[in-house]
């Protein structure tokens, strides 16, 4: 690693210090790394962080939400919130950490473009989200079962295997 | 008087209907364009000066299925793409060839995944396969040529020739394996294609 990029937890950025005084017991975590800030917090707070991030401190652009698989480690999914705020010039990763059929409060109330990364999310990985206005399967056919981007998915998928032929 | 009077006294051929028709066919074929993956670009450039597909009379490349009589299918057909394109080959009109151009259209190539068929051949006729991945435009025209030489070698003048290669076996297997793709445990035997 660089001799510039500080050690995980560092708590020098500004962002990062409003943000634990604000939210006091919901930050878990924070990374500064080449200029890019991180937290992770606490699922239960990620609409009210959401929105306090892009309302009070400028991340008015969503520009992904994914998710990562642990498997077989708990909690196994790993939601990352890309952020971006153009007037600062600013980007921030935002990450949760849930199990299997735990429900993601939706965070479209504050970001709209979420819409489709969390139908996506939902689609490959098959983490639910509360309040979402259409959560349905974006990239796979409407009738498929299961999801693909879990560790645990087998290849050929539940319903259907070519190693017959 | 008529301007076809005196017009076929100089000029006449004897030859028969099928030579006729199956030399029209062989040498205007135009080609659909179904590029779906890395195998498009070279389909792409099979048309240009550098390679020039109008060598062999095929370069109208049409974007409505309505008017053209071959496919080429170029590139990884997803489960989903399926019936697509199965539902575009069926609005083709007659009569109509299937080129499957590359690996991944020819066997699935190196998906062999939950998301990708396993051959378009299982959802419809193929008449030539190229190998490569993706195929040089070379590939493609030997293919076009052996295609060629297939029309050529149509015994008989049929209306509907594709439907004479079409079994009735291949569309039960087809549904077979949508079925078979639906059900939790899938059969263990599964219908060969005659």
């Amino acid at each position: 690693m660089p001799p510039d990029a500080p050690e995980n937890g560092s708590v020098s950025n500004p962002t990062h210090l409003s943000l634990k005084e604000t939210f006091s017991g919901a930050i878990f975590e924070t990374t500064e790394a080449y200029g890019e800030i991180g937290f992770v917090v606490d699922p239960a707070k990620i609409v009210e962080i959401s929105s306090y991030l892009k309302h009070v401190q400028g991340f008015e652009r969503l520009s992904s939400v994914t998710a990562v698989d642990w498997w077989p480690r708990e909690p196994r999914f790993e939601i990352v919130y890309q952020l971006h705020s153009i007037r600062r010039n600013l980007r921030a990763r935002l990450k949760i950490r849930v199990s299997a059929g735990t429900a993601v409060d939706s965070v479209t109330v504050v970001w709209r473009s979420a819409n489709w990364y969390e139908r996506e999310v939902f689609d490959l990985f098959g983490v639910t989200f509360a309040n979402h206005p259409n959560l349905e399967r974006i990239m796979m056919p409407m009738d498929f079962e299961g999801h693909p981007l879990r560790k645990d998915f087998p290849i050929h998928g539940y319903r259907y295997s070519y190693r017959d032929e | 008087m008529s301007f076809l009077q005196n017009q076929f006294e100089k000029n006449f051929l004897t030859t028969s209907v099928d030579y006729l028709f199956n030399w029209a066919r062989k040498s205007s074929l135009w080609p659909l364009q179904f590029g779906l993956a890395c195998c498009a670009i070279e389909m792409i450039a099979s048309t240009t000066s550098r390679f020039d597909i109008a060598r062999f009379g095929a370069e109208v490349f049409r974007p409505s299925p309505r008017q053209s009589d071959l496919m080429i299918v170029a590139g990884t057909v997803t489960l989903k793409m399926g019936p697509v394109l199965r539902r575009i080959y069926e609005q083709m009109p007659e009569p109509k060839w299937v080129i499957s151009m590359g690996a991944c259209s020819s066997v699935g190539g190196p998906f062999n995944t939950y998301s990708v068929l396993q051959g378009v051949d299982k959802i419809v006729p193929v008449d030539v396969y190229v190998t490569g991945c993706p195929p040089r435009p070379e590939n493609l025209f030997y293919a076009l040529l052996k295609l060629q030489e297939k029309i050529d070698a149509t015994p008989h003048l049929v209306r509907k020739p594709t439907h004479v290669r079409l079994e009735e076996a291949m569309l039960e297997d087809f549904k077979r394996r949508i079925m078979v793709a639906q059900t939790p445990e899938p059969a263990p035997a599964l219908v060969t294609l005659g």
